[in-house]
């Protein structure tokens, strides 16, 4: 078992798993997106209060999502990293960062235009969920800055992971702390106490949506990592044999 | 047990210490003390000038814009928390003594929020008064400012400390404290004004109480964690 942990965990090992990966979180992840963008868009019924309005929701929720996930798992790598030393681990948070900075970017973004029909402005402060998505935003920034201000490249892992792990308890800090100032927004509809409260045919495609966002995530990520984890090794023997050897990358 | 070794102080004595240290060095600096003071006065002052200096918009800002100015004071003087003991070497010293290192950071914090966070309390009164805020209200303004201002020297250690040694280490730092400070801006900010609208404020207190009793638990092992990477 550790072995096998330890083996998925070598650079070279991981350079070459990620390689036959990627395709298999890549094409069900982008048919899921496509089935999630025809059926939320073309089949799914109106909502009786938002009327046509409400199909931004499948492309806002699921960006959410990713963002939130992003950046635990940027946490969470951060953490390993410092823990248990893995190389891996700090390029799994190197990797994620802009991704997760584009995901927030796309559910701000996504949020706001859905803000202007449903509470006649394009920002809402009072919002917790917004707060808490702009705060990680800028968190997200100001992991990527530190990380490019520091030259060497142990220490800016190093020193980002601390920051990712006081991010964590921040962000939940913040969206509570904006939950007692005020609240305009709707409530949870998905995660909320007997069920989601919605149709099965909008429940469907949103659920395909998150997936699909999910899968294309993990793609686009091991694919970031790939590339991280290839300059990070640009010293060492399997790099240059791997680059050496006929149809070199592979 | 190290603590019974005759010639080594005990771990609450090297805090003492380490606080008798700080403050001396600042006091001897007294600039270093009064610039984030002038700075919280200044920017006070530019708000009514760019706003107006109605009464009615006085008394609905003064909340915000006195927490906001001295987050920015408090944000200034954090600069300065490890860089003069970087410079001279004597960061290096407190790596390497056997005291705990979160025990030693911690006593910077002290003696930072003891020189800036304190003083900025103290002058806030002077301040709310010109934005017209009541007696009972700055009474909250102050009890909120002395939490919050607890909590940001606290959370603001740990940047300065992943910060330290860097070159373009000012703005940075600023970008990664300002969104950890963003809640203690919302507590401290709304309490003052639920105060000032006669309503329930309490619960704004307790929550800004809770916060420092977990940055003062927290905060001192994220800021030794992060200084030990910056002087590796």
């Amino acid at each position: 078992m550790w072995k096998f942990f330890h083996h998925l965990t070598s650079p070279p090992h991981f350079y070459r798993l990620a390689a036959t990966i990627i395709p298999w979180l890549a094409f069900p992840g982008l048919v899921l997106i496509a089935y999630g963008s025809y059926a939320g868009l073309f089949v799914a019924p109106e909502d009786y209060q938002q009327g046509d309005a409400y199909r931004i929701i499948y492309v806002h929720v699921p960006a959410a999502y990713v963002s939130i996930m992003a950046y635990v798992l940027m946490a969470v790598g951060g953490g390993c990293g410092l823990i248990w030393r893995l190389k891996l681990a700090h390029a799994v948070g190197a990797a994620a960062a802009p991704l997760g900075a584009a995901f927030t970017f796309l559910a701000l973004a996504t949020g706001s235009i859905w803000g202007r029909p449903m509470w006649g402005t394009w920002w809402e402060w009072g919002d917790p969920r917004l707060m808490s998505e702009l705060i990680m935003l800028f968190l997200y920034f100001g992991y990527m800055a530190l990380r490019a201000a520091i030259d060497e490249t142990a220490k800016a892992d190093k020193a980002s992971a601390v920051l990712a792990l006081v991010g964590v308890v921040n962000v939940v800090i913040v969206h509570y702390s904006v939950v007692w100032w005020n609240s305009l927004h709707q409530g949870p509809t998905l995660l909320k106490k007997g069920g989601p409260g919605m149709d099965a045919d909008m429940l469907y495609p949103l659920l395909a949506m998150i997936l699909g966002f999910t899968l294309v995530f993990g793609a686009l990520l091991a694919r970031r990592i790939r590339t991280e984890v290839l300059y990070r090794e640009r010293r060492t023997r399997w790099v240059r044999e791997l680059i050496l050897a006929p149809g070199g990358g592979r | 047990m190290k603590a019974t070794n005759p010639k080594q102080p005990s771990i609450f004595a090297s805090l003492i210490a380490i606080t008798r240290r700080d403050l001396l060095l600042a006091l001897r600096r007294p600039g270093d003390i009064l610039n984030p003071l002038f700075f919280f006065a200044m920017v006070c002052t530019l708000f009514p000038l760019a706003v107006g200096p109605g009464a009615e918009q006085l008394t609905l800002s003064g909340p915000g814009v006195l927490w906001v100015a001295a987050l920015l004071a408090t944000l200034l003087s954090l600069n300065s928390l490890f860089m003069s003991d970087h410079e001279d070497g004597s960061l290096d010293q407190l790596l390497v003594s056997p005291q705990p290192l979160p025990i030693l950071a911690l006593g910077k914090m002290i003696a930072h929020w003891l020189t800036t966070g304190l003083p900025l309390v103290l002058i806030s009164p002077l301040l709310a008064m010109t934005y017209r805020m009541p007696v009972d209200v700055i009474g909250v303004l102050m009890l909120t400012l002395l939490l919050g201002t607890v909590c940001l020297s606290l959370l603001g250690s740990i940047g300065a400390a992943l910060t330290v040694g860097l070159h373009r280490g000012t703005a940075l730092l600023s970008l990664l404290i300002l969104p950890l400070a963003m809640p203690v801006l919302l507590l401290g900010a709304s309490t003052v004004s639920l105060a000032a609208d006669s309503e329930l404020y309490a619960t704004g207190i307790w929550a800004l109480g809770a916060y420092a009793v977990l940055a003062l638990s927290l905060a001192p092992y994220a800021t030794a964690a992060a200084l030990r990477i910056s002087n590796e």
